[in-house]
Parts: C-alpha cells; structure tokens; sequence
C-alpha cells in the first residue's frame, strides 16, 4: 500500500501558501494597478523573477534570508521556537513564491480591465480609495482572481526544487508529494512513483480545465 | 456666495488629443447649468476636474465657499470629500450590485443596513424607478439605467450635480420626458447643476442661459436662442 502522506502534506502546505500568496499577490496587484505608485515595473519584475530564475538560486536567496543565521530567520526562532528553513514553514514559504506570481500577474490583469469610470463613480459618491478597491475592483474581477488563485495552488502543490533546497526532505514535514515521487523513482519504487505521478497530473488538469472555464464566462458574462 | 460653485483652471497635456489646452472660467449659480460644445471640446475633461478624478495644472476650484482645488495653495481634496456627484456619460451604474445596492452605495451617514435600504428605495421612488429595485444594471433599458444612476447620484446628497451627456443614448420622446423631471427635480434642489452636451436641441430645450466651449475654451455665454442659433 502505497503511502498517501507525502499527498496531504503537499495538500496541507499547498493550501496555506495560496492563503499567503492570495493576499500578498492581491495586494501587490492592487498597488501594480494604481498608476501612481512609483517603479511599479521593479516590483512586478521581482515578483515574476521565481517564474524563470533556477530553483536553486531562489532557494539559495531564502536560505540566505530566512536561515537560522539571519535577521529574519533568528527572530521566527524567537518567536516561534522553531526555525523557518528545514521545516514545514520552509515548505510553505517555497511553495508560495512559486505561486505569488501567477496570483500577483492575474489579479493585476483583472484588476487592470476594471472600468476606472466605476472607481471614479465610487469615489465621487463618497468612498475612500480603500473602501472603493474592496467594493467595487475587487468584486468585479473575483473571476480573474479566482483563476489565478487556482493556478497558484496548482504550482504550489508541485513545486520541487525550492522545497528541497530551503526545507529538505523529511518524512512527514517536508516531504510533499513531488518529493516523495524523487524518492520512489531512485529508490526503485516505480509503482509509487507512477500513482503520485498520475494523481498530481488528475489534479492538475482538472485545476486547469476549471481556470479554462472561468476565465471564459468571464468574457461571457456581464 | 452659497452653492456658487466658481471653476478656473488650466491644463496644458491633452487627454486624448496632443496639444489640447484647457483654460477656462466658469460661475455655476444654482439651478441648471448648461455647458454646450463639439466633442473635443473640454466639456469631460472640465466635468472630471470638477468632482477631482483628474487634476488641473492651474486654478481654483471653490464650491459653496469651500476650496476644492487650488493649485497655487496645493490644495486638492479628494473626490470622496468633494461632495460633488457625477453622473459619466457612461452612467458607470455598478454592475454587481442591483439598483438598490447601486443607489444606498453613496448615502452619506452611518446606518442600518435595512435603513440604507429604505432610504435608497425611497430615492428610487422619486425617480419613478421603484420597480427596478431588485434587478441588475444588465437588465435596464437605456431610460431606466438614467433614472437610477440619477437617484444614485442625488441618494449621495451631493452639493453640486455633474451630467456628462445625460440621456445620449435614449430616442427622443424619452429625453423629452426625463428632461422635463430632471428640471423639475433640479429646480427643488437648490444646488448647482452641470449639464454638458453636444446636442443642440437638447441645450435650447434645457437652458435658458447657456455657456458656449470650443477648443478648450469658453467662447460665450448668453441666453440659449442667441449662442446657439449663430452657429452650423
């Protein structure tokens, strides 16, 4: 019997780094979106840079950042008791810089198509800039940032190289799903390797059909 | 002066046209005001200026006493304390929420929400748009989407009114009739209205006095059968 832990542990770290990324990309595109917040281009570059930088130089970066030795890392630790890096909030920290970017680029699409005829309608009937972007931006494009949310989970249910490098391979804390297909593989356990092979591509392909859909009623719809 | 709303201002990049200068002047008492001018003439550009979604290069903008907008003086207050509604050509009639939710949007004052619901049903009502309290913009025929983005607009009880091209999209017997509620309901209010319009039988019908734009500029002011007969 195969073993299904690595599946809900990929799961479980998923889910908490779409939360993260959901929040951190919707509000990084809010700020993309506005034209006068000032290199907005930076921004966006730095936030696409995990989309095409090796696994392993990001991984070296969060090392570098967030490991035992540095500011961040040290204060987790004190705080916590339990370090960032070689853990499972290492996991969830590599998974969602691998889906911050397709939230942060969707919802910056989205939020971007939004008639700014409507903004303006809400700001001169009396609402703040804030009270306009969660009443009327942020419901109008929950379809494009749906989609991107959904894609994001995708990626972070399968991210691989950053996982390895920032948060190791350890049965039960950090071995995901895509860890524990490597393992199988190397270890000659093709039958394991195979079924998590074919379950993360079931997921993955009814996640992308689902975005497929979605984002055509979009076009459809009002 | 009460309720005077007394615009000067001066643009110098255009919108969508290079080389567009805007330098206007304009004394806007109570009542309606009609702004009459080609497209290209400024006539949006002044509206958007007025209620601060797009900011002047120079001027001053007071309404009622109160600096909206002076350039000199940095100041710029934000459209959600303008106090200042605009109806958009567009109507910009939110399309996620229905009329009522469209309407109690603007209410000012913090209440219930089966209170807002009531005041915004009553402004449907003096609207005669009632009937469409429950149903979403996508579903209104030109004439109805009007009336409730003019509920909406006064449901914000706003201290001047702006309507960029109101009723463009409708055929002629419903602009004959909504017209005639708007000067009614305009006449009740007290407030400064702007009204601004490329349709010449529609300035000859709504104002009496009429302010004339062309390229950016006022080229006159006088009473509507004299600034509009002269031209075309």
């Amino acid at each position: 019997m195969i073993d299904l832990e690595p599946l809900l542990l990929s799961f479980e770290v998923a889910a908490l780094a779409t939360c993260l990324a959901s929040v951190l990309g919707v509000a990084i595109a809010g700020l993309l979106a506005s034209p006068r917040v000032w290199g907005r281009e930076l921004i966006d570059a730095a936030v696409t840079a995990p989309m095409v930088l090796p696994p392993t130089v990001l991984g070296y970066y969060l090392l570098v950042l967030l490991g035992r030795e540095s500011a961040i890392g040290h204060a987790f630790e004190a705080l916590t008791g339990t370090s960032i890096v070689f853990s499972r909030g290492g996991a969830v920290v590599a998974a969602m810089i691998g889906a911050l970017p397709l939230i942060s680029k969707a919802a910056r699409a989205a939020l971007e198509s939004v008639d700014l005829r409507l903004v303006g309608a809400a700001r001169t009937l009396g609402a703040s800039r804030f009270r306009a972007f969660f009443t009327v931006s942020l419901p109008l494009c929950r379809r494009g940032i749906l989609a991107g949310v959904m894609l994001g989970f995708a990626r972070a249910l399968g991210d691989f190289g950053v996982t390895l490098m920032v948060a190791g391979n350890i049965p039960g804390q950090t071995r995901t799903a895509s860890l524990a297909i490597y393992d199988a593989v190397l270890s000659g356990r093709d039958g394991d390797a195979t079924l998590l092979s074919l379950i993360m591509t079931a997921f993955s392909m009814t996640v992308l059909i689902g975005v497929g859909l979605l984002t055509r009623q979009r076009q459809d719809g009002f | 002066m009460p309720n005077q709303l007394a615009v000067r201002l001066g643009l110098q990049r255009g919108q969508t046209q290079p080389g567009f200068r805007l330098d206007v002047t304009l004394e806007l008492g109570p009542g309606l005001n009609v702004l009459f001018g080609p497209s290209g003439s400024g006539k949006t550009t002044i509206l958007s200026a007025i209620a601060g979604l797009l900011r002047p290069d120079s001027g001053r903008i007071t309404l009622a006493g109160e600096t909206l907008f002076d350039a000199e003086a940095g100041v710029d207050l934000a459209p959600n304390r303008r106090r200042v509604a605009l109806v958009f050509q567009s109507l910009a009639l939110f399309p996620h929420l229905d009329a009522l939710g469209n309407v109690a949007y603007g209410l000012p004052g913090k209440s219930s929400r089966s209170e807002r619901r009531e005041r915004a049903h009553a402004w449907l009502t003096r609207m005669r748009a009632a009937h469409l309290a429950r149903r979403y913009p996508s579903s209104f025929s030109g004439g109805e989407a009007q009336r409730v983005a003019l509920a909406r607009a006064l449901a914000s009880e706003p201290r001047a009114l702006l309507l960029d091209e109101p009723f463009s999209a409708l055929d002629h017997t419903m602009v004959r009739e909504l017209s005639a509620e708007l000067v009614e309901h305009v006449n009740s209010l007290a407030l400064p209205v702007v009204l601004v319009t490329h349709d010449r039988t529609l300035a000859r019908e709504l104002g009496r006095e009429v302010t004339l734009l062309r390229a950016g500029r006022v080229e006159r002011v006088g009473p509507a059968s004299e600034v509009l007969a002269e031209r075309e």
